[in-house]
């Protein structure tokens, strides 16, 4: 929780709005490559300028979304994409898998890939599926797809390739700590001893204190797995070229989700008790008590969701915005300013990374311990 | 994709992977670490807690080391004092009876010198009798040697006789 990053994140996207005006002739992806400015300047045929202008907002909102191949640098078909599958469900036709590079790392909707009869588009990471007969997507003056309807998308995309990622580094560090265990009885050496640490420092400054003494163990598990995935995570996606993934909404979403279903099924008697209908309060009171106590059990991990969301999304639009201003202001000399200051945001977003993590895990076990605390009744 | 319309997709992986990562983590890292982790920490406290009680042995070994010391250099003192004051006693026991006897040693002595003195005395006066009687003798003597002499004598004290 960084909260005076909060606003520069929103006085900074305004000044990227105001930028628009200033359009450069690059294309936004060799912008994280830092490739020699005049490597950009190829295409300078008047019909592709409007395309390929720099757009800093698009090339931000590209680089933390998700997308359905794994990009890591070039352009169009040049470009090194490693191809995710895509799975889709239709009410109508099931599941379609194919894998993301048939779609030719078009964006636009004007590649269509056919599949056991359907047709499908990308539209700005979205998957279409064509109405039936439709040759090609069609648009109307708002960019909206008239032609086409969304399947469920439950693809590998690029989060859930980071993810994966996440689990199999977790899976390799804490097997190996767990198989030191069953060697060896004595304190582990090296990055097995730092591993232990991490573990200790969940348990006794996170669950102990929060939760308590007698239950914390049955928590155990929740925590240290939601503390080191997204602390993992958080330092993966500051990798270049790595996906943000506890920076999109659907995965804190998911996280914050794990921390409901967690109070709500642990919680015991009294919690429900005081938060549905609270004793010692005149009994005309207690209708609007519980009603503002169950917005607050929602909020909470409401809260957990977008303060995950909104501090890795902001870290990385910080950079972003520093290093595209290189190329707004189409001056390779403002690098000297930009790169050094995105190189201390990122050492600050180091931070940031355990600092979420930490936050997640301590306010989950904060609200669990609530709702399974024994109150002495005075 | 809209940066804050979360994806069904990934909400599902999400919540799939995070699942099955937490239960395999749980069954095969989570469960023998923090045990192993425990028993750690209770044999570690075990071992504090017997330093401890090792301590505390000892620090009563100590203390009953120290009373006995304690006790014994109070016996000592104790010994020194008597035979400090027996010391005293005996010094001044012998001082008296030291006095008593030279006292009596020059009394005995005085006595003895009197009674010297007096027999001494007493032998002169006789010897001193003796010698006017021998001197008178021969005074007298050599006055009565003539017939003269004898007149005269007897002359002078019938003239003294008359006269009175």
């Amino acid at each position: 929780m960084h909260p005076n990053l909060e606003p520069i994140i929103l006085s900074r996207t305004g000044t990227m709005i105001a930028h628009k005006s200033l359009k450069i002739i690059v294309t936004f992806t060799l912008a994280l490559a830092l490739l020699p400015f005049n490597a950009f300047a190829k295409d300078d045929s008047q019909a592709e300028e409007s395309k390929d202008e720099f757009n800093p907002t698009d090339m931000i909102m590209h680089h933390i979304g998700d997308s359905h191949g794994w990009h890591f640098f070039g352009e169009g078909d040049s470009s090194y994409t490693l191809p995710l599958p895509v799975i889709l469900f239709t009410e109508e036709d099931g599941f379609v898998t194919f894998m993301s590079s048939e779609f030719h790392h078009d964006t636009e909707g004007q590649y269509v890939v056919e599949k056991d009869g359907m047709r499908f588009v990308n539209y700005h990471e979205d998957i279409y599926k064509l109405d039936a007969g439709a040759q090609a997507v069609e648009f109307d003056e708002e960019h909206n797809v008239l032609n086409a309807s969304k399947p469920w998308d439950f693809s590998i995309t690029k989060n859930v390739a980071a993810m994966f990622l996440t689990v199999i580094l977790m899976l390799i560090f804490f097997f190996g700590l767990a198989g030191h265990h069953k060697k060896s009885k004595n304190a582990p050496a090296g990055f097995n001893n730092i591993l232990e640490t991490l573990v200790l420092f969940v348990r006794d400054e996170i669950a102990r204190p929060q939760i308590g003494e007698k239950k914390y163990m049955k928590f155990m598990p929740f925590l240290l797995t939601v503390f080191f995935f997204i602390w993992i995570t958080n330092l993966l996606g500051l990798l270049p070229g790595a996906a943000n993934v506890t920076g999109n909404i659907a995965v804190t979403v998911s996280l914050g989700l794990f921390t409901l279903a967690l109070i709500v099924f642990n919680a015991n008697k009294d919690f429900w008790q005081h938060t549905l209908w609270m004793p010692g309060i005149p009994t005309f009171v207690k209708p609007i008590l519980a009603v503002v106590e169950v917005l607050g059990l929602l909020i909470k991990p409401i809260a957990l969701m977008i303060r995950l969301f909104a501090n890795i999304t902001a870290g990385h639009i910080i950079i972003l915005s520093l290093l595209a201003l290189i190329f707004i202001l189409e001056n390779a000399g403002v690098a000297g300013i930009s790169v050094p200051f995105a190189l201390f945001i990122t050492v600050l977003e180091l931070l940031v990374a355990f600092l979420q993590a930490f936050i997640f895990t301590m306010l989950s076990a904060l609200f669990i311990g609530a709702a399974v605390a024994e109150h002495e009744h005075h | 994709m809209d940066l804050i319309t979360p994806e069904v997709g990934l909400i599902f992986w999400q919540t799939i992977v995070f699942l099955i990562l937490m239960f395999i983590l749980a069954k095969f890292a989570w469960k023998p670490i923090l045990g192993a982790v425990r028993t750690r920490e209770e044999s570690i406290n075990e071992a504090l807690a017997s330093a401890e009680d090792a301590r505390k042995e000892m620090q009563n070994l100590k203390a009953d080391n120290e009373k006995l010391l304690q006790d014994a250099r109070a016996q000592r003192d104790e010994i020194l004092k008597e035979a400090r004051q027996l010391k005293e006693k005996m010094v001044s026991e012998a001082e008296v009876d030291a006095q008593n006897k030279a006292d009596n040693i020059v009394a005995k002595a005085k006595e003895s010198i009197e009674m010297e003195k007096r027999a001494a005395m007493a032998d002169i006066k006789n010897q001193v009798a003796t010698l006017s009687i021998e001197i008178a003798e021969k005074v007298i003597g050599k006055e009565l040697s003539t017939e003269e002499k004898q007149h005269q004598m007897i002359d002078k004290m019938l003239n003294d006789a008359t006269l009175n």
